[in-house]
């Protein structure tokens, strides 16, 4: 069964086609990677997906649904969550109420409830908080619950991210780059946490550069260069593709050692 | 008809000219730092009650103008240094209470050592009127125009054509890389300060003569001056002018075909009518999110 | 036993204070002070909300204000309107026009929203100086005392006990709002606006819900004030009390409903103070607010909080 299935998305920014005609379809309950050089269009494809960019044409379906060009907001009502390339955690808020805000659709959010404290909402409010600390400790981050977001490392809030994205109840989510800035050892973490939600029922669409961490958790993949789809395949016919690896070879020669050696 | 028309034409374009010069103060400002300077209207007071103090004194008035606008100069330095320095990379709001605290203090300064009272200059080149088409127009109208103009395109020259402007130029543009490239970004801060003092001063010497200045003007100017800038497009040089010129206009009209009263009105509703619908102003630059 | 969260603690503290500041306050101009510092300590909190909490700006504030003080004067003076009437009616007007121009005022950010604000407050204090006829013009107008069901509000004591349960009320439903779900998203859309719509927060419609209650509160106070003072002239809707607003905020801690509480107290004594100062209030206003806004950017709750973390073992 098909959870997300991208079809001839196109983005064009003035001259520029950011994503040309790209097209791919992940399963339900599996891991897809969207891999390819710097520029290659990877974020773009997410924004668009998700709604902060409307694509000049293609589709975009979400189980059965069109969700092409749908807001941003409309999306975790579907099911749908994602996390940030560039960290996108409040820090004005501590870690707790950062997993928190991600229950906001299930909460009673009106103004009026909020300030008249009425006791249901006090209720549901206690429930939502044992949940957040239960997402936080899933990610790892459990110790540091009652800290100012702005105290914790770049790994922790990394990972705080994804706690918040749980806290959707997501059947699909999109992470740009979450290893992005972390050491080999919290990558590893990372590609565990993954897999682990994958086999827990999560879909899960991978854009990253980390070869390592795709080829060790990844499905399915989907290559990108210049915007357009260049291959796709499982880890093995990707890695073996000479397309690809021309691609690679081009932009950055440890990127083409990573893929040997992974 | 005609000959009304280009009455307010006339006063429209000569505080416009005002306008423009305090827009070009807050346009530089800002190219510099990002800051909006809501002192800037104190510029304009202190300028023309400067120079009304210094000719009272006694000394001749071109004299009296000249250190009248150093002095509003060195004001702009000491806000730079004692004020925006300090705060280094503040948050917008605390730097916009900033700045509006450095404007309290130079309004509290003239009433104190200058007083509440109205003054006026006298006009430059005598106050006979002159016809045209049907319409007056006092000299000093000319003097304002000329003025702006001769000190409008100085400006374009210095940021145009030298070292100096054009590291500021490179400043507004990225910071980071002017830092990179050696271009002292504080002295860039402190010299728009500067600049944008004497643009004030002159624009408010500049009208001194037409209107009175008081202690308590700099507000409604500086206000209007940064719709004007707004209006033209923040940070943009050519907007600041013609947001000026135009704002000065409309005001005008404004005041002669609709009502006098609501004149001072009609530049706030013009700027949310430009922030709703073109927010960018007339030149603006765009800027976009990365996520 | 569990330590009552600290929240609690300080709306107790805060009870206990008001109950026994009338045991301490020798005249009536004390008492005036304790009453204005109340009325616009509750305003400074419905703006928090606004500046502090949810990351937007208000440089037009005194403007809601002012629409409240007024109407609740024309409406009683004019058309004989019970004064409860007419403040609930004039805060309903107030809160509809916030509604109206909250939407395209609030897709702004920065000195955009600064500026849009800041011309709002501008053409209403415009407007109330130049409709004569309706609200006496530039010399204002005189406001009937505030009666409620047949008694009236006279005399200090009568007035400090509503400031004092209006300020009590609106620090503790702030206080209620901040750890709610409502109160987290407002925090949210402050932090990062995409991560806030990423998590299905409708962040203009929530930014409008806030400015429209804040502007509401804005409003009531100005509604009471009038009918307090007796008279009430444009320059409560004009920039510089405007400004006046948003220091108490600021000056305080913005996202701290204390904060605001301080702040007031600190910028409503301060004009007392200086006024030993004859003359040279502005001035002296101007530097006060650049030293403390130099020295304590974060505002001065903040600050002693962090002061105190650092110190505490």
């Amino acid at each position: 069964m098909k959870s997300l299935e991208v079809k001839s998305l196109t983005k064009v920014f003035g001259g520029l086609h950011a994503v040309q005609d790209v097209s791919f379809a992940v399963r339900q309950g599996k891991v897809h990677s969207v891999i390819g050089p710097n520029g290659a269009g990877k974020t773009t494809l997410i924004n668009l997906i998700t709604g902060i960019y409307t694509p000049t044409s293609g589709q975009v379906l979400f189980g059965s649904q069109d969700i092409t060009g749908q807001a941003p907001q409309k999306l975790p009502a579907l099911g749908m969550a994602r996390t940030f390339q560039n960290l996108q955690v409040c820090m004005n808020m501590s870690a707790l109420d950062n997993v928190m805000v991600g229950a906001h659709l299930r909460q009673n959010s009106s103004l009026l409830a909020g300030l008249l404290s009425l006791p249901r909402l006090r209720k549901d409010d206690r429930a939502c908080r044992d949940e957040a600390l239960k997402a936080m400790a899933l990610v790892g981050v459990a110790s540091s619950a009652d800290a100012q977001a702005s105290q914790l490392p770049y790994g922790a809030l990394k990972r705080l991210e994804i706690a918040r994205a749980l806290m959707t109840r997501p059947s699909l989510m999109l992470m740009d780059e979450p290893a992005a800035g972390l050491n080999p050892t919290e990558t590893a973490e990372v590609g565990r946490l993954i897999r682990q939600l994958a086999d827990d029922g999560l879909t899960v669409v991978l854009v990253e550069h980390d070869m390592p961490l795709v080829m060790g958790v990844s499905d399915t993949i989907t290559v990108l260069d210049h915007g357009s789809k260049l291959a796709e395949g499982t880890p093995a016919e990707v890695r073996a593709n000479p397309q690809v690896i021309a691609a690679y070879l081009g932009a950055e020669a440890e990127t083409e050692q990573q893929l040997e050696a992974a | 008809m005609l000959s009304q028309l280009l009455q307010f034409l006339f006063s429209g374009l000569t505080v416009g000219a005002t306008y423009a010069l305090a827009a070009l103060g807050f346009a530089i400002i800002y190219n510099a730092s990002g800051v909006i300077n809501f002192a800037q209207g104190e510029f304009i007071m202190l300028g023309g009650m400067a120079a009304v103090a210094l000719a009272a004194l006694g000394l001749p008035l071109p004299v009296a103008i000249v250190l009248a606008v150093a002095v509003t100069g060195l004001a702009g330095l000491l806000i730079e240094k004692f004020a925006i320095e300090p705060a280094g990379r503040a948050d917008v709001v605390p730097l916009i209470i900033i700045t509006i605290g450095a404007s309290l203090v130079v309004r509290g300064l003239v009433q104190v050592t200058l007083g509440k009272g109205t003054h006026s200059l006298p006009a430059f080149s005598g106050e006979q009127p002159l016809a045209i088409a049907g319409a007056t127009l006092l000299p000093q109208s000319l003097w304002v125009v000329g003025v702006a103009a001769v000190v409008v395109a100085a400006l374009a020259w210095f940021f145009g054509r030298t070292a100096r402007g054009k590291a500021m130029l490179a400043t507004s543009h990225n910071r980071l890389a002017a830092e990179l490239v050696g271009i002292s970004t504080r002295s860039v801060l402190l010299l728009s300060f500067v600049l944008s003092g004497a643009l004030g001063a002159v624009g408010g010497i500049l009208v001194a003569p037409l209107t009175y200045t008081s202690y308590d003007m700099g507000i409604m100017l500086g206000l209007k001056g940064f719709v004007a800038a707004t209006l033209g497009g923040l940070g943009s040089g050519l907007g600041a002018v013609v947001g000026g010129l135009l704002l000065g206009v409309l005001e005008a009209m404004t005041a002669g075909y609709i009502s006098s009263a609501y004149k001072d009105a009609m530049p706030f509703v013009l700027i949310l009518l430009v922030l709703f619908f073109m927010p960018r102003g007339l030149f603006g630059a765009k800027t976009i999110d990365r996520v | 036993m569990n330590k009552l969260p600290s929240s609690t603690r300080a709306l107790m503290l805060l009870a206990l204070v008001l109950l026994c500041l009338p045991l301490v306050l020798p005249n009536s101009f004390y008492y005036d002070v304790a009453i204005r510092v109340a009325f616009n300590a509750v305003i400074a909190i419905g703006l928090n909300l606004l500046i502090g909490y949810t990351g937007q700006i208000s440089l037009g504030h005194a403007g809601f204000f002012g629409l409240g003080a007024y109407a609740s004067a024309i409406l009683s003076s004019r058309y004989g309107w019970p004064p409860a009437l007419a403040l609930v009616a004039a805060a309903a007007g107030v809160a509809t026009l916030a509604l109206l121009v909250a939407r395209p005022v609030l897709r702004l950010k920065g000195h955009y929203l600064a500026m849009a604000t800041l011309g709002l407050g501008i053409i209403i204090m415009i407007m109330l100086t130049n409709e004569s006829a309706l609200t006496g013009g530039p010399d204002g107008m005189a406001v009937p005392p505030f009666s409620v069901f047949g008694r009236e509000l006279s005399g200090e004591k009568h007035w400090y006990a509503v400031g004092a349960v209006a300020l009590w009320l609106m620090a503790w439903t702030a206080l209620n709002l901040i750890n709610a779900p409502g109160g987290r998203a407002l925090q949210a859309i402050h932090g990062s606006e995409i991560a806030a719509l990423a998590v299905g927060v409708d962040v203009a419609a929530m930014k409008v819900r806030v400015f429209v209650l804040s502007a509401a509160v804005a409003s009531v106070m100005g509604s009471l004030s009038a009918h307090y003072v007796g008279f009430v002239t444009p320059g409560v809707a004009g920039f510089l009390h405007s400004i006046e607003l948003v220091t108490m905020v600021v000056l305080g801690g913005m996202a701290s409903v204390f904060g605001s509480i301080i702040g007031t107290v600190v910028l409503t004594l301060l004009p007392q103070l200086l006024s030993a100062f004859e003359g040279w209030e502005t001035l002296a206003f101007g530097a006060v607010l650049m030293l403390c806004m130099i020295l304590l950017p974060k505002g001065v709750v903040p600050t002693l909080r962090a002061r105190l973390n650092r110190s505490a073992p």
